[in-house]
């Protein structure tokens, strides 16, 4: 635990390195000049895949070897793909899904 | 027009509203928890405004880390932003002074909704662009603000509910595949970013899977363009 100023010190650099991490493709390609053909494919097609990787990032702490073996979060994704499969409803799979997964790491699975 | 253009925004952000206010308020409560005020809670959600990152602002607030490791925890968090705007390049083109506002708040969710959305032909574009980004960022500052004030206030268990975010993407992930008819790059990211994951480990597997992804999607780029465009 570290005092209001540092903190606030530390907030502005992870402002501003975050804002340094969205700017710099306009930088590199800015929007006077043509952009290579490449780089509009990729642009096109890269929102797919990493919406994949993201599910993986935010599971990367699981360890499959150790008790519960990762099964609270594979029971919690499984019961939010198919409740959104069924109902399509934004807050039902994602309150749902997470209330579920609060019950299985805090009563459940201990 | 621009009236017009926040009412036709609007419902296109009703899922980000639910899962924001959500992360947002699961955000608030996370940090209050360790004993900081709550405006610094709602000053993260206003200047860094990046879901992931603020999570992991936690623990590097609480761990009081250094201002350079700080620096590069959040390079590495946030490096998959430095991608996401290769898809907004054109769209963002004629933004004029909105657009540096449109690239500060490039999350994850407000990425994948430009992605997805076709603007209505009778509204302008770039308000409508505009307003998706501002209504969702004060979606995150209004949970932020909420789960800060009342996690300071009703203390109880709140392990697991940043669950709210895999959620949220497992979501996204969901309506990304219904809605297209190739699943190359959605299988590319999931098992490319698996592989990385159990080569390089949780701390550093996330710019090698960007790397990995970029090069497979660039070798399938003949195969994937006769589809996407179809």
């Amino acid at each position: 635990m570290i005092g209001i100023k540092e903190s606030i010190i530390l907030i502005t650099v992870m402002a501003i390195t975050t804002f340094g991490t969205r700017v710099i493709p306009f930088i590199i390609f800015p929007s006077g000049k043509k952009t290579p053909e490449i780089i509009t494919y990729l642009g096109k097609v890269l929102p797919y895949a990493i919406i994949g990787m993201l599910i993986i990032y935010c599971l990367k702490s699981i360890s499959i070897t150790r008790n519960p073996h990762g099964l609270p979060e594979f029971i919690a994704i499984l019961f939010v793909v198919i409740v959104h499969k069924w109902k399509h409803n934004l807050l039902l799979s994602i309150g749902g899904g997470t209330i579920l997964y609060m019950v299985l790491i805090q009563c459940i699975f201990i | 027009m621009k009236l017009k253009a926040l009412r036709a925004a609007f419902p296109y952000t009703i899922p980000v509203l639910f899962g924001y206010g959500f992360l947002g308020t699961a955000f608030g409560i996370s940090l209050c928890s360790k004993g900081y005020p709550f405006y610094l809670a709602i000053l993260m959600s206003v200047i860094i405004f990046a879901g992931s990152m603020q999570f992991v602002a936690v623990s590097i607030l609480t761990g009081g880390l250094s201002v350079l490791s700080a620096f590069v925890i959040t390079l590495t968090v946030n490096a998959r932003h430095l991608f996401y705007g290769l898809s907004m390049l054109d769209k963002f083109k004629c933004m004029g002074r909105k657009k540096l506002y449109m690239i500060f708040s490039l999350t994850d969710e407000t990425y994948s909704l430009l992605c997805s959305l076709e603007t209505p032909s009778y509204i302008n574009k770039n308000w409508f662009y505009f307003f998706i980004a501002l209504l969702n960022q004060s979606y995150w500052i209004l949970g932020t603000a909420i789960g800060s004030i009342a996690g300071s206030v009703i203390p109880f268990d709140s392990t697991g509910i940043d669950f709210a975010m895999t959620a949220l993407f497992v979501v996204i992930f969901i309506e990304q595949w219904e809605s297209s008819k190739n699943h190359l790059s959605a299988i590319t990211g999931l098992t490319v970013a698996l592989i990385c994951l159990l080569i390089f480990g949780p701390d550093n597997f996330i710019i090698f899977s960007m790397i990995g992804i970029i090069t497979v999607l660039t070798f399938s780029r003949c195969y994937l363009e006769k589809r996407i465009d179809k």
